[in-house]
């Protein structure tokens, strides 16, 4: 009975943190000379996620990916993967595997021996190569490839070898440079679903560095948009789509119409803006306080914007808010959806985009029309950089 | 009718000879002008054909000539061997190099070709030779007491070799290094291999046919050098070449000296072939 108040208490386990960062990059610099290809750049990967780092070129994605590597070492900051520091570690002892963007199959070996290549630097026992190697290249559908020469495969198969000779060891992270520029648009989009349930099945990180937009968003859990260097912005794809944190981001994720104005007044979370530009008042809603007489810049998508030949009904007569009137000047049919270029008083061009709804649309839009755009509050995106 | 001339070229230029050597070497030797037989005589009327194989017997008999064979042979062969593992490091260090440094590389190789051929093997009698520099130079730093035998050797014919003909070795393996994909050893290295690794597994194989070509480049005339043997190598042991000399000029036995031709090309048409054999399969392989 004594022996109740003697007892210790079980230790608790602390929790793994989910969201703990499996691979950190520290303010990472990479200097060539007085260039800095990257600059001071911070990001967490998070274990079993597909990161995706965008950018046009010269962004510094590129150099990125090979200081991930270990391929380029950089100038200054740290990267750690699974808690290790990779500052003196070099390329062949990093649990770090890379789908090179031309493959760089070795051309003087089989596919079969492609694979086992980095097994065989592990000293793994052949019967176990062989099994391996089988193994993963079931996984890529190229079982029955084994003997053939890389010069005797197609585009998508070489990519598949690639694929499979980066994940037979498992590797902690994968890191894929432009996987599917060399593909045309049908396999592209096939190889894209491909790569997402191979990932899935086998709980590797990804991080793929790619310029296209549209892979991104398909691929990525969580997209890294990187400009000049720097990231501009990171999140889910439809963070970024739907809340750009800056112009840069705004523009060159999709088409968007992008205006300057005065903020009139921020009440709450909406806020006023006066645009010479738009020629109207855009009142935007969920927007981040700012203060009155501030030059903000004010972010539309096209398919937020609604277009009709009458004003909507509900528009206050005097002061209209998130109304514009414009004539279009150009129609571009892409079968599913149209894409308006309206010309409004201000000059400026609006770039509005309808889904084709109904087939045999009577009295479709034409060019010349007067129309007039409209857009509901919580639509514009309100950005200050 | 343009594809037609390498086919005239090689059929005046070589062909032709190759016959004309071919027929002297089945001729017996006699003093007149030509200095050797007939290949017709007329005999009652009629065309007796007289071929002669004499000499190729007297070659394959005499010790001379079957040990001055072998000798060519081993010679060239050390050679190749030695050029190789002399010119492929230079070649991949030049391969290697920023593409602005390359051209001037490339040109410090070729530019002994700007010198006389025979004046740079006599340079090497003025090195070599008993009272030569590299003698006196370590008799003066003490490492030796009497000057050491250099001259006149088979070891101051595989430098004369290998000196003249690295060129020949280094520039195929250079233009073959050259084309080699930096992001396969990308590759290897992120796999898991290291540098020499790497090297053995991915670069050697992939540069095999740049060994043969630069191989067989040196091989070939290394095994009919004349100049070399005769101003650096040993009086005893004769290189094919000088006996082919000796044998025209000297005992101006035209068809022994001819079938001393026609057996150097038989016997170089072997490895020839094999080279070429497994030119074709590395072909194949790509």
């Amino acid at each position: 009975m004594n022996n109740q108040s003697q007892v210790d208490t079980p230790p608790v386990p602390v929790a793994a943190d989910p969201n703990a960062a499996y691979v950190r990059i520290a303010n990472v610099t990479k200097r060539f000379g007085d260039f800095a290809a990257v600059d001071d750049v911070s990001l967490d990967i998070r274990r079993g996620e597909i990161f995706c780092l965008l950018g046009g070129s010269g962004s510094g994605k590129t150099t990125l990916l090979r200081m991930l590597a270990g391929f380029e070492s950089p100038t200054s900051g740290t990267i750690h993967i699974d808690g290790e520091d990779m500052s003196a570690v070099p390329p062949y002892e990093r649990p770090v595997n890379m789908m090179f963007q031309s493959y760089a199959l070795f051309p003087h070996m089989s596919v079969e021996k492609n694979v086992a290549f980095g097994l065989e630097q592990e000293g793994v026992a052949r019967g176990e190569i062989k099994r391996q190697v089988a193994e993963i290249l079931d996984i890529v559908k190229m079982g029955s490839f084994g003997a053939r020469k890389p010069h005797q495969l197609s585009g998508g198969q070489r990519q598949r070898v690639a694929l499979a000779r980066a994940l037979v060891k498992r590797p902690k992270l994968l890191l894929l440079d432009e996987p599917l520029a060399a593909l045309d648009k049908k396999l592209r989009e096939h190889t894209q679903f491909e790569l997402i349930s191979i990932q899935q099945r086998l709980g590797v990180t990804f991080i793929v560095v790619t310029h296209d937009q549209e892979e991104a968003m398909t691929l990525g859990t969580r997209l890294g948009v990187m400009n000049h260097g720097r990231i501009a912005q990171v999140g889910s794809p439809s963070d970024i789509y739907e809340s750009p944190a800056n112009r840069f981001v705004a523009d060159f994720i999709g088409s968007v119409n992008m205006f300057e104005g005065q903020v009139c007044e921020g009440s709450g979370d909406c806020l006023r803006i006066a645009s010479a530009e738009l020629g109207c008042t855009v009142r935007a809603e969920r927007a981040r306080a700012s203060a009155a007489g501030a030059t903000v810049w004010t972010a539309i998508r096209p398919e937020k914007i609604n277009i009709s030949r009458r004003p909507p009904a509900t528009a206050p007569a005097a002061a209209p808010e998130n109304l514009v009137r414009g004539t279009v000047r150009e129609i571009a049919y892409m079968g599913d959806m149209s894409i308006y270029l309206v010309q409004i008083d201000s000059g400026k061009m609006l770039r509005v985009t309808l889904p084709n709804m109904t087939r045999g649309r009577d009295r479709p839009l034409t060019r010349e029309e007067s129309v007039w755009l409209s857009w509901h509050g919580t639509s514009p995106v309100v950005l200050t950089e | 009718m343009v594809a037609g001339i390498p086919i005239l070229w090689l059929l005046v230029l070589f062909l032709i000879p190759f016959l004309i050597v071919f027929r002297i070497s089945l001729s017996e030797v006699r003093l007149a002008i030509p200095p050797y037989t007939p290949l017709f005589t007329w005999h009652n009327g009629s065309p007796l054909l007289q071929l002669h194989w004499s000499s190729y017997a007297f070659l394959f008999t005499d010790s001379l000539y079957v040990s001055s064979y072998l000798y060519s042979l081993k010679v060239a062969a050390v050679s190749t061997l030695c050029c190789l593992l002399i010119g492929y490091p230079m070649a991949y260090a030049i391969a290697r190099a920023a593409p602005a440094s390359r051209s001037v590389l490339l040109m410090l190789i070729v530019l002994p070709f700007w010198t006389s051929f025979l004046l740079r093997v006599y340079a090497w009698i003025g090195l070599l030779k008993n009272n030569g520099v590299v003698n006196n130079v370590l008799l003066w730093l003490g490492v030796i007491h009497h000057p050491l035998v250099l001259l006149q050797t088979d070891f101051a014919v595989y430098i004369g070799i290998v000196y003249s003909y690295l060129p020949f070795m280094i520039l195929p393996l250079y233009a073959n290094l050259e084309k080699h994909d930096g992001a396969l050893l990308e590759a290897a290295a992120d796999l898991g291999a290291r540098p020499m690794r790497a090297f053995l597994r991915i670069t050697l194989p992939q540069s095999i046919a740049g060994i043969l070509a630069g191989s067989l480049l040196v091989f070939i005339p290394a095994v009919g050098e004349y100049v070399i043997p005769t101003l650096l190598g040993r009086p005893d042991q004769l290189m094919i070449g000088r006996v082919l000399s000796d044998e025209f000029f000297e005992n101006r036995d035209w068809p022994v000296a001819s079938a001393v031709a026609i057996l150097v090309l038989l016997l170089l048409v072997i490895p020839i072939m094999w080279f070429q054999r497994l030119e074709r399969r590395e072909l194949e392989a790509k």
